[in-house]
């Protein structure tokens, strides 16, 4: 009975949540290096989407956008790297930045199938979602678990920087509409 | 005689009045996403310097249009303020960067 339970409150919450808040949760206690490697991970896939929509997007601020994307990402990532080699840390692969590559390059695919201004409006409302899902494991479980203040410290000017993008793409979406 | 040059007297007075104070330099820091000072209250020609010490592109635009400056990372711009009024701008890239001029006559 018990166990029937907890499978259907899994089952709930593979439906309904993103796969990054899956993984963190599972995932109750991450490491620095398994930190670092989501971080860094979840910054690779934007820079991936935001490379397949300077290909792909027709609308300019759209096309803006992507390259916002792109420049802001690059730019934390390289901090990322420069901090990771200074604490002499190896980010160290885990369930979560796996799920999370699985679940972009499937998206990768989706959009790919779309052009004009279907593909901008896919997107961006993937971008909202996107940086809405990050953030929220940002918050609750990548800043939280952190144990070193740098590393901390990044993830915080992290999440202001997503929160900004979020902020960004939901402008960019209610110009779409 | 002493008509006119009460006049002239009076009219000078005034043009030392008419002339402005010296125009200030004001700083304004963006630094880990955030703008400070986040209110900031200037005059009429003095000049506003945005530092941006972040890695990042910020910019500083105006909500009403007046102005949209560009700050590459690790880098200065200025803006001569010409019109009174309170201005409220933020970060195009990161609109969650918000703050707010207000320049007097």
């Amino acid at each position: 009975m018990f166990v029937r339970w907890s499978a259907a409150i899994a089952a709930a919450f593979l439906l309904s949540s993103p796969v990054l808040l899956q993984g963190a949760r599972a995932a109750n206690k991450l490491t620095d290096p398994q930190i670092a490697h989501i971080a860094y991970t979840a910054g690779v896939i934007d820079i991936n989407a935001a490379k397949q929509a300077q290909k792909k997007a027709k609308n300019k601020d759209v096309k803006a956008f992507a390259e916002d994307m792109l420049r802001d990402h690059e730019a934390v990532n390289k901090q990322a790297l420069a901090l990771v080699k200074k604490l002499n840390v190896t980010p160290e692969d885990n369930d979560t930045s796996k799920a999370l590559s699985k679940q972009a390059s499937d998206k990768l695919a989706e959009l790919d199938k779309l052009d004009g201004a279907a593909f901008d409006k896919a997107y961006v409302a993937n971008e909202v979602a996107y940086h809405k899902a990050v953030n929220g494991a940002l918050e609750t479980q990548l800043i939280p678990s952190a144990s070193n203040a740098e590393l901390k410290s990044l993830l915080q000017t992290g999440l202001k920087i997503f929160q900004g993008h979020q902020q960004h793409a939901e402008h960019v979406a209610a110009e779409l509409k | 005689m002493s008509g006119r040059l009460c006049s002239i007297a009076v009219a000078l007075v005034f043009a030392a009045m008419l002339v402005p104070a010296r125009a200030a330099t004001i700083e304004i820091t963006m630094e880990n996403l955030v703008i400070s000072p986040a209110e900031v209250s200037a005059k009429v020609g003095d000049t506003v310097t945005w530092i941006n010490k972040d890695v990042f592109a910020h910019t500083a635009t105006a909500n009403n249009g007046d102005f949209d400056v560009t700050l590459p990372p690790k880098k200065a711009a200025t803006l001569v303020l010409k019109e009174a009024g309170t201005v409220d701008y933020y970060c195009r890239y990161h609109p969650n960067m918000k703050a707010t001029l207000k320049v007097g006559p």
